[in-house]
């Protein structure tokens, strides 16, 4: 199977992931869209591992994950502190950083 | 000590004494600062003499003294020093400045001795008096500028004296800015002087102008009107003249000594300095002589009319002033300076005279209101009759001389100027007839009821108010002052007068022609080199002049007789008969309303015009345009601060897909 | 035989993708998340990333899709709002997305990297084993994985605070 067969798909997924953040009012969904646009990133990283016979690409990925879990950690947090205030839960509400 | 050591302690004096009183003025009993006053112009009069005695010592053709005190102004081609010319020119008209001055200052003391501000009084005189002392003695043109501007500014600091008259402190604003247009015109004429020559300095100026210019050469023209301006705005010649009459708002001695005898003559002294570069351009000369002969016939027709007493003596003052510059500007040198010296003494008599008249009426000018004070002042009367009779020209007295010489002058140098001639002794005879409306209506008939109540030894008092508008005043500071002192009670007026009187009788023989010619020797020292001063009229003319002068004297004076002693109440009849020419007459030619329509209101629509559609549309439309321009740029910018993260998120993927598109574009 | 795998794995991954992004209930959301990571771990494996394969299972769908369902359960599903505040967005925001697919695509595609071309280079044995990878990690990218470890400390005790209640830090030290 062709290298680029994989990058396309993972341009596509990224697309996916892009316009879910876009679209979706719901951190949690937001914060899932963004899942997809990281693991978009890493099918990305892992393709090209193979096609450069290079294992720097999958140590990448890994670290990518790991990144991914922490900041999937905040923002949970994030969520459920804004839940135990009482919060509605839409980011279109909370902007009290308005210029 | 050389003539030039005087000189400058000439100018030391009097600017010593005005400096002393105005520091020292708080600790100054009564009447002290009055006598430092006049003391301090005394002691210049007696430099002058100095300056005067130490010139005659030096050989006639070297009399031009200068001496520099210190570097004004030094720079590449500019070189301009603090620095005075004493030549003979100069040392008669600080003669006759500084001595007038000092009589005058020694009336003041007594006249005004009663006003709240009487110590800023003889500052300011002192002041003035320095002032135009410098202007005198300078010996370039910048220092002439500088002691142009400071005798402006005393003229006006004394015109509006009784600074919470609101008359008075518009006359001396009129006053002042008439006095700047003509510094424009010096300004500018010294300018153009450099440019041409190189040089500020007056003997260095009249040497290199015959080589330099010809004859009616355009800018040596252009040089000479310019300093006409300013000659003519200081010596009230018509156009510049308007201020004159206004200028009698000042307390009489100021009258007396600005608006007579001194500071109006500054602009004859001018002409008569600057003599080398008007023979080069005769034309500036003629227009020059031709004002002074407009001015001298046109004031001489309004003193006819005009009741106030003060405003008749200013009218002839810009008549007599017409004479000089006329005189100076034909040539007749000697003849109008003399003449300005003999003015200076009669018509500061007259003006003394009249202030003594107006305090015994309480303060009231008109004339209408005035007559025999004959018993009831007979000093004050004698000496005006005496100063009404130098004027008028009455032969014997010094201004039949010098009047005279002016016209005999004018007819000798043949062709056109003879209207000079003839309009001048036209103006002798009205001048002599309103000299006369003065003396016979003032002295002469049935006493009025001010000058009864002085027989009986008891000085009118009248409300304080102003003379001219009858609104109420006080006698605080600022207004004049309660007391009002006549001649016959206050000894230093009467001296001052007296010898007043005695100068304007016997100065006449000074110059009698075929006799004496004193003054023309000694001014023969600065005006060497110049043709016309040297075309003496011959005798016969001379004699001729003086007859035909003498008759028309008489002339007038009878026809005044006629008119006001004879038969009275024929002037007011004539005047209703008359009535367009009064009225014409009366307002002065209508000079004011011309310049009003003519300068005035379009500068003031211009303005408007400035202020409504270039400040208001433009220049504010700018501003306001530009904030407003602003402010909706930032509202608009401001519209994507919305504080919705997905519009944030919007505008990145946005700006990521921008940029993609512009670096896949580029590199295909 | 490949190309089917891969076909299978990549409507697997797509189809999950879209319905995170499509469906209603954040909860239906997140198992379709699942779906799509394991479909993932799939593709993975087809390009002999086999201990990322693992990783991605186990951790990824694993833990953080377990915390994630946590979460989800504690706060309860609430239906968004049908009115969009925001003026432009529903209809810029699949097409800003559309051209940043296209775009990224046609630089995939029209790139002039040969080894873009065909199947990639020669692989050695042992290609993406565990024992590669512990290699490479405790080798060449110490740092990195120190780092990592680091920062996976700071993200827990920062969800600590994060989600600690207030009534919690105040009730300390009364009572006793």
């Amino acid at each position: 199977m062709a290298v680029e067969w994989y990058l396309v798909l993972s341009a596509l997924l990224f697309a996916v992931g892009a316009s879910g953040v876009l679209l979706r009012r719901s951190p949690l969904v937001i914060l899932l869209c963004l899942e997809l646009m990281l693991n978009a990133g890493n099918l990305a990283l892992v393709a090209f591992s193979r096609s450069l016979a290079n294992q720097d690409g999958q140590i990448f990925a890994l670290v990518v994950m790991v990144v991914a879990a922490c900041e999937v950690v905040v923002g949970l947090g994030l969520i459920v502190a804004m839940f135990r205030r009482r919060l509605p839960l839409n980011v279109d509400e909370i902007r009290s950083l308005r210029g | 000590m050389s003539a030039t050591t005087y000189g400058w302690l000439i100018l030391l004096c009097p600017l010593a004494g005005s400096i002393l009183i105005a520091l020292s003025w708080r600790i100054l009993p009564g009447r002290a600062a009055g006598w430092i006053g006049t003391a301090a112009i005394g002691l210049s009069f007696v430099n002058a003499i100095g300056a005067f005695v130490m010139l005659l010592g030096e050989p006639e053709d070297a009399r031009r003294l200068t001496s520099a005190l210190y570097d004004y102004a030094t720079a590449v081609g500019l070189d301009i020093d603090l620095g005075i010319l004493v030549d003979p020119l100069a040392v008669v008209m600080c003669l006759v400045v500084t001595g007038v001055s000092t009589l005058i200052h020694l009336y003041s003391v007594a006249y005004m001795s009663s006003d709240e501000g009487y110590a800023r009084f003889f500052s300011y005189m002192n002041f003035f008096v320095f002032s135009m002392l410098l202007l005198i003695l300078a010996g370039n043109f910048v220092l002439l500028i500088v002691g142009w501007a400071f005798v402006g500014f005393a003229s006006y600091a004394l015109i509006s004296y009784w600074y919470r008259r609101s008359t008075a402190t518009a006359a001396g604003m009129k006053a002042f800015v008439i006095n700047v247009i003509g510094d424009i015109g010096l300004v500018l004429a010294a300018f153009l002087i450099f440019r041409e020559l190189g040089t500020f300095d007056y003997l260095e100026v009249f040497e290199a102008s015959p080589e330099r210019f010809q004859t009616n050469e355009g800018t040596i023209v252009a040089i000479c009107l310019l300093l006409l301006v300013g000659a003519f705005a200081k010596s009230a010649q018509i156009p510049f003249h308007t201020w004159l009459p206004d200028a009698m708002e000042g307390p009489t001695p100021v009258s007396a000594l600005i608006h007579a005898a001194t500071m109006v003559t500054a602009g004859v002294y001018l002409i008569a300095r600057a003599h080398p570069l008007f023979e080069l351009a005769p034309t500036a000369a003629d227009i020059a002589a031709f004002a002074g002969l407009a001015t001298l016939l046109v004031a001489a027709t309004i003193a006819l009319v005009v009741t106030d007493l003060k405003r008749i003596i200013a009218y002839s003052t810009m008549s007599q002033i017409g004479y000089m510059v006329v005189g100076v500007s034909i040539g007749a040198y000697t003849a109008g300076i003399f003449h300005l010296m003999t003015h200076a003494f009669f018509k500061a008599l007259l003006f003394m005279a009249a202030g003594s008249i107006i305090a015994a009426m309480a303060s009231r000018q008109n004339i209408d209101g005035m007559s025999g004070f004959k018993k009831a002042m007979p000093f004050t009367s004698l000496l005006l009759i005496i100063g009404a009779l130098a004027l008028a020209g009455f032969p014997g007295m010094s201004g039949f001389f010098s009047k005279d010489e002016i016209l005999v002058f004018a007819a000798e140098r043949g062709g056109m100027y003879w209207i000079f001639a003839i309009g001048g002794y036209v103006a002798a005879f009205l001048t002599a007839f309103y000299s006369f409306r003065i003396g016979f209506r003032v002295v002469l008939g049935e006493p009025c009821e001010e000058a009864r109540e002085l027989e009986r030894g008891h000085l009118a008092h009248g409300e304080p108010e102003n003379p001219a508008t009858g609104e109420k005043e006080d006698t605080e500071i600022g207004f004049p002052g309660p007391e009002h002192h006549i001649a016959e009670h206050a000894a230093p007026m009467r001296i001052a007068m007296g010898v007043l009187g005695f100068l304007a009788v016997v100065a006449g023989v000074l110059q009698i022609p075929g006799v004496t010619a004193a003054m023309e020797h000694f001014l023969a020292g600065t005006f060497e080199e110049s043709e016309l001063f040297h075309s003496v009229p011959s005798e016969g003319s001379a004699y001729l002049g003086l007859l035909v002068g003498a008759i028309v004297a008489f002339a007038g004076i009878g026809l005044a007789w006629l008119l006001y002693v004879r038969s009275p109440g024929v002037t007011l009849r004539l005047r209703d008969r008359l009535t367009p020419i009064h009225n014409f007459l009366e307002r002065k030619w209508y000079f004011d309303e011309l310049i009003d329509a003519l300068i005035y209101r379009p500068v003031i629509r211009a303005g408007r015009f400035a202020h409504e559609v270039v400040e208001r549309v433009v220049v504010q439309g700018l501003v306001t345009g530009a904030v407003g321009a602003v402010r909706e740029a930032g509202v608009l910018v401001r519209g994507a601060q919305s504080g919705f993260v997905r519009a944030y998120a919007l505008l990145v993927v946005g700006g990521f897909a921008a940029l993609a598109l512009y670096f896949l574009v580029v590199s295909s | 035989m490949e190309e089917v795998a891969f076909f299978v794995g990549a409507i697997g991954a797509l189809g999950g993708a879209v319905a995170v992004v499509a469906l209603r209930n954040p909860f239906y959301s997140v198992l379709a998340l699942v779906v799509h990571l394991v479909s993932l771990a799939g593709l993975f494996l087809l390009l002999h990333a086999e201990f990322l394969a693992a990783a991605q299972v186990v951790v990824y769908a694993g833990a953080v899709m377990v915390l994630y369902l946590f979460v989800a359960a504690y706060v309860g599903s609430n239906e968004e709002p049908l009115w969009e505040p925001i003026a432009g967005q529903r209809f810029l925001a699949p097409l800003l997305a559309a051209a940043l697919f296209v775009e990224l695509s046609v630089a995939i595609l029209g790139t002039g990297l040969k080894s873009l071309g065909g199947e990639g280079a020669t692989i050695p044995a042992g290609f993406g084993s565990p024992a590669a990878i512990g290699e490479l990690l405790l080798e060449r990218f110490l740092i990195a994985f120190e780092a990592a470890s680091l920062l996976l400390l700071i993200a827990a005790v920062g969800a600590v605070v994060l989600a600690a209640s207030k009534k919690e830090a105040t009730e300390v030290p009364r009572g006793r």
